[in-house]
């Protein structure tokens, strides 16, 4: 057998990292000159990154392609809501109740991962919509009326936004270096291969559903972590509109326009998805008639997404998780 | 308590038929549409425009509007569908979900948020009701709906198993490429799959406008109800939705007797019961442990290809 060694990461590789990372310490000091407009808009903007890199681990990577994630933004939101109700502060109550979340994602993953893929992407979202009944039960909800996290208004409008901003630049860098790390490590060749065909993969020894696992609970904490610094800027807790399905909606639109099954497609797609809204929003529904729109002609005309453009012109995408092998 | 009875079984007449379609286009098309829900709101807003802006009478209307319907049908799988499905699992729900954004928000931009309803033009049918002994009250309009979705199932399912047509269908859903040999279009057997699915879908989209109340968001929910009823009752047969229908409306209204914000958890609940119950039986027969659940339903849906 020839030898083969990994090829470290290509220059232009490395030169987007180090972009990468000056951009991340250049954000952190924007808000000493940013106006809050900006500020909310990139907090909002984080959020969306976050919300595409989790689905992508998922569908991308795991290939459980979930229309139901908005059950981890809602419950992430409710827990949050219980503990501030309980008197936890509420900046510690965002990062808590992911992790009850987490718990939850863990307990589901033992039913909805034996599903098969169109069954699973129904029966998340149908999930979805029975725990968005059972939370409207709980009177404190106040049924669809919702409840404000009223604790929130404790703090200065300034350093409320501030807090958030951070936070929400935080977990986006850790949640892209993180899963930068699982998909460079053993858990994401192994998801990989189960992505690419289930049995091959575990006929050579994987424990497929131990690392869907894996991948299903990491991906629901972080979609209620973006959902939960969501809810803390927006301070009302609505079950219909957290556990609305257009979350998981945005999740896939940013994902597949960007280029599923990348490290760099979902952060583009979040990238246009914002542009898109900065831009046309003021178009309300048209707007949103238009985004629809424009997923039909990705799905039918670029079906890799804004990745495709690259791979069209046989160039490799950037920040590619394949490994370059030298033989 | 019977009277919530009676009324799941007639609920469940509409459930069916708002499930035959995205049933039919995933048995014989192998496709997903997302957009099935907002297809049946696009129906009920064709008719309400023409009986609101045109002052047609709702009976016309139907006939207009079901036609149309098919030829929208038909034309999406000539112009999307068939292109998205060479894309493998993922296109389709993105061309879809992307389809029924256009279409919601389309509507709403045309037709305004209002909720709009069938009911004020079709004179004392919308209250009428017969009154059975014990004092339960039948409405006439529910018993209309489910011998008509009763008769249009029945007639589709006529349609499937009688015909040249149904023999094509069946031959293509099988295995299009060796019905494709035998001389089959399948493209044109698709074209007219998808014809009749989005037929079905304004038909339960103008029920839902008789009995209730639309709104151009309305099309995820009823999504959900038909993929419930669908996996209640199995893929693949219409009896089986037929079925499926009326457990989903059963549980509904049995589920509101509890509480009105019971009804819909318990379809739910209902849909998950069946889910998992499912896989548990796949896993029994088995050998058991859940690799040998995945095998059992890949197996079963292989016998279903070949018994359609």
């Amino acid at each position: 057998m020839t030898p083969t060694t990994v090829l470290p990461m290509s220059a232009p590789d490395r030169r987007l990292i180090a972009v990468a990372l000056g951009l991340g310490v250049l954000l952190a000091f924007l808000p000493l000159i940013g106006s809050a407009l900006v500020v909310d808009k990139l907090t909002y903007l984080f959020i969306l990154i976050m919300f595409a890199t989790m689905w992508n681990l998922l569908a991308g990577y795991a290939g459980l392609v979930s229309v139901g994630q908005q059950a981890f933004v809602g419950l992430g939101g409710y827990a949050m809501v219980r503990m501030v109700d309980a008197g936890l502060p509420p900046f510690p109550a965002i990062f808590i109740g992911a992790l009850c979340t987490g718990v939850v994602a863990w307990a589901l993953s033992w039913f909805v991962l034996r599903l098969k893929a169109g069954e699973f992407a129904i029966a998340t979202w149908v999930i979805a919509e029975a725990i968005r009944s059972v939370v409207s039960f709980d009177p404190l909800i106040q049924g669809e009326t919702g409840t404000s996290v009223t604790a929130l208004n404790a703090y200065a409008p300034e350093v409320r936004r501030l807090t958030i901003y951070l936070l929400g630049l935080a977990t986006m860098s850790l949640m892209l270096w993180g899963s930068w790390k699982l998909l460079q490590g053993r858990t994401g060749a192994q998801a990989q291969a189960i992505r690419d065909d289930e049995e091959a993969a575990a006929s050579i020894g994987i424990s497929t559903f131990q690392v869907k696992q894996r991948i299903y609970i990491l991906a629901s904490i972080g979609c209620a972590v973006a959902g939960t610094l969501w809810l803390a800027s927006a301070i009302t807790f609505q079950p219909r509109t957290s556990f609305g399905v257009q979350w998981s909606v945005f999740m896939l639109f940013m994902v597949l326009v960007g280029g599923i099954g990348t490290f760099i497609g979902p952060i583009l797609g979040a990238l246009l998805f914002f542009a898109l809204q900065e831009i046309f929003g003021d178009f309300g529904a048209w707007y949103m008639a238009g985004v629809g729109i424009l997923a039909i002609l990705f799905a039918l005309y670029l079906p890799n997404g804004i990745v495709g453009l690259w791979l069209n012109r046989g160039q490799a995408e950037p920040l590619s998780m394949r490994k370059r092998l030298g033989l | 308590m019977l009277e919530a009875v009676i009324q799941g079984v007639l609920l469940g007449g509409y459930y069916a038929m708002l499930a035959a379609g995205l049933s039919l286009m995933f048995g014989v098309v192998r496709f997903i549409n997302l957009a099935h829900g907002d297809m049946a709101v696009l129906g009920a807003m064709i008719a309400l425009w023409l009986v609101q802006g045109l002052g047609l009478g709702v009976g016309l209307a139907i006939a207009v509007t079901l036609p149309a319907m098919a030829a929208l049908g038909w034309l999406m799988q000539r112009l999307i569908f068939e292109r998205a499905l060479r894309g493998g699992f993922l296109i389709p729900i993105l061309t879809t979900i992307g389809l029924g954004a256009a279409l919601q928000n389309g509507m709403f931009g045309l037709f305004g948020s209002n909720t709009k309803s069938l009911g004020a033009y079709i004179g004392n049918l919308s209250w009428a009701s017969w009154q059975l002994p014990g004092g339960i009250f039948l409405g006439q309009l529910p018993v209309y709906m489910f011998l008509t979705a009763v008769l249009v199932l029945g007639a589709l399912h006529l349609l499937l198993t009688r015909t040249a047509f149904g023999r094509a269908v069946r031959a293509t859903s099988t295995d299009a490429e060796a019905a494709a040999l035998c001389g089959v279009d399948a493209r044109s057997v698709h074209r007219k799959a998808a014809a009749i699915a989005v037929a079905l879908a304004g038909l339960a989209g103008i029920f839902l406008a008789l009995r209730a109340q639309v709104t151009p968001f309305s099309g995820p929910m009823l999504l959900i109800f038909a993929f419930e009823a669908v996996v209640i009752g199995g893929i693949g047969s219409l009896r089986g939705t037929l079925i499926g229908g009326i457990a989903l409306g059963l549980a509904q209204s049995v589920g509101g007797l509890i509480s009105p914000q019971f009804s819909l958890l318990a379809g739910h609940c209902v849909f998950l019961a069946v889910l998992a119950w499912r896989m548990s039986q796949e896993a029994v027969a088995e050998r058991g442990g859940w690799r040998s659940a995945i095998a059992a339903m890949t197996h079963k849906r292989d016998m279903m290809r070949r018994k359609t």
